[in-house]
């Protein structure tokens, strides 16, 4: 659905008498298969949204080349547009405008007849549960509201692709929640998402592939289970007194799945193991017929934030 | 055919928000109305007019041709509303004609303008301004063409300087000389020769004295078709420049 090669853009701004050239986004390959939902993980500023906004024909690259749902973002722009939906970050509703004028309006805008823009508004309304409020002016909705309006707006003209960027940010957590169910509705209609975020949940949850990003680099790209499995497998923490503690590591330690084992001070075995959900019973059973009691058995899976931290040397939490 | 297509779905759009606030036609209306009931009665003594009826006739053509400046020149307010609410972005991801959405915009504020001259004239009526209604019709053809290049100028500005506070000292900066220098307030047959000299500079003046003509009943003045044909080129190069921003712009 979605090739990208050598993706490029760069911004010149003016520091003082200076002017210096920031290399916004540096190279991007990527490949978003049909009826995915596609997730672009990385903080603030790692450029992101000016790929996304090239993407949707919105700012030309400086470089590189990319086909959108089958059309040439550099030679057929026009034809790119029509086959994607975009939604912005900051909003795109008009606050004396109604839902339902917007929706019609926007699907005018597609070259759609004013009869059937009309069934389409009344249909999107439907779908995001906006009847009750189709007349009302933007300025009076709620942010979750709001943001279902604006992505009935981007795919009122039912585009191949849509892309939203961060849709989730500032909304409360149930709206959020609300958010992703609509989400997951468009894929099940057959159309691929791809979505921006800088929340390690929402990547982790709603995403069936991701790509992390930072400083305009792709770092890493792949299923959030397997960028995690990808980092150091998954850690099983067993508690154990410290006097039983040596004879424990010493029977766990040639298990053929314990691929590293530390001793924990106070007592207590960290087992790094390739999955975890297989070793734990392994584990029960060896020690239970040596005849060790274990206080305690704690599964640890690497979040993103994890992988996050091994491929830039810093927690997107911090950044 | 897609052009007018767009157009039209841009101008419904604009005009219908309009309407919903019929607050502007008041404020629109008020100013002009002020200066024909405050100011235009010392015109007769300083003019030396013979009659009130021969000071509106020089005052009226000048009154509307600053509303239409004026007018247009701070539409670009409006945009910079909107791109800050994302409409425009939400526009640009469309296929719609990039021309179409700057034309939308302005066709909407030549229409008010039209609307507001109508009300002016009508009640200039009032104080016993006679025009013939061919050259009424033409002046108002100089007005909307006036209306359609500042407000298409001012969009395009907007686009580029994307802030109310950059975008409000640079129209009062360039609408101050030109105001002054086109003789709207007072003709420029009172001016020194130099003052007339920089005046013959402003495309402006050509369209007052234009417009004054016609209200005159001189349709036959070289200043009809001179300033016509200067605003004519002056308003398709206007709404060239601002459409290429509308396709160009970020954010």
């Amino acid at each position: 659905m979605i090739e990208t090669r050598g993706l490029r853009k760069s911004y010149r701004s003016r520091e003082g008498r200076e002017t210096k050239t920031v290399d916004a986004v540096r190279g991007v390959n990527l490949d978003v298969a049909e009826g995915e939902i596609f997730g672009f993980l990385g903080p603030n500023g790692a450029g992101k949204t000016t790929t996304l906004r090239m993407l949707a024909t919105l700012i030309e690259p400086d470089g590189g080349e990319a086909t959108v749902a089958g059309a040439d973002l550099r030679k057929d722009p026009a034809e790119v547009r029509r086959r994607i939906g975009y939604v912005a970050q900051g909003g795109s509703t008009w606050d004396e405008s109604s839902a339902r004028e917007e929706l019609v309006l926007q699907a005018r805008l597609y070259g759609i007849s004013k009869a059937e823009a009309h069934r389409r508004a009344e249909r999107a309304l439907e779908a995001f549960q906006l009847t009750e409020y189709a007349d009302r002016k933007c300025k009076t909705y709620s942010g979750g509201q709001r943001r279902r309006v604006e992505i009935a707006l981007g795919i009122i003209h039912e585009p191949k692709i849509v892309f939203l960027d961060e849709p989730t940010t500032g909304l409360d957590p149930q709206s959020r929640a609300h958010m992703w169910d609509e989400i997951r509705r468009l894929r099940t209609e057959g159309m691929t998402v791809f979505i921006t975020t800088h929340y390690l949940d929402e990547a982790d949850a709603l995403c069936d592939r991701i790509a992390i990003m930072d400083h305009g680099e792709i770092v890493a790209e792949g299923t959030p289970a397997e960028l995690k499995r990808e980092i150091s497998g998954e850690v099983v923490i067993v508690g154990l007194d410290a006097p039983s503690t040596p004879r424990a590591a010493e029977l766990l330690d040639t298990e053929a799945y314990v691929s590293k084992l530390e001793t924990v001070d106070e007592g207590g075995l960290r087992l790094y193991v390739d999955e975890g959900a297989t070793a734990i019973p392994q584990v029960l059973r060896r020690l239970d017929h040596a005849g060790l009691d274990l206080r305690s058995i704690e599964l640890h899976r690497p979040s993103l934030d994890d992988v996050f931290l091994t491929k830039t040397g810093r927690s997107l939490r911090e950044s | 055919m897609k052009l007018a297509r767009d157009t039209w779905l841009i101008f419904q759009r604009q005009t219908q928000l309009l309407l919903r606030n019929p607050v502007w036609i008041f404020v629109g209306v008020f100013q002009p109305v002020m200066y024909l009931l405050l100011f235009a009665p010392l015109l007769k003594p300083a003019l030396n007019a013979p009659t009130q009826a021969a000071a509106y006739k020089i005052f009226v053509p000048g009154l509307l041709v600053l509303l239409a400046i004026f007018g247009g020149l701070f539409q670009g307010f409006g945009l910079i509303a909107e791109l800050r609410a994302g409409v425009i972005e939400r526009s640009r991801v469309t296929p719609v004609s990039r021309l179409a959405l700057l034309l939308g915009r302005s066709l909407r504020d030549v229409v008010s303008l039209i609307a507001q001259a109508v009300i002016i004239t009508l009640l200039a009526l009032a104080f016993d301004l006679r025009v013939f209604i061919g050259n009424l019709l033409l002046a108002y053809l100089m007005l909307a063409l006036i209306a359609l290049m500042t407000s298409a100028v001012s969009y395009g500005i907007a686009l580029k300087v994307k802030s109310e506070d950059a975008l409000a000292p640079l129209m009062n900066t360039v609408a101050q000389p030109v105001l002054l220098l086109s003789g709207i307030l007072l003709p420029l047959t009172f001016a020194p020769g130099w003052l007339q000299g920089v005046a013959k500079w402003n495309p402006f003046s050509w369209a007052v004295e234009g417009t004054r003509a016609l209200f005159n009943g001189d349709l036959g003045n070289d200043r009809v078709w001179q300033g016509l044909g200067i605003i004519a080129v002056l308003a398709a190069a206007g709404v060239f420049w601002a459409a290429r921003q509308f396709a160009r712009s970020v954010r």
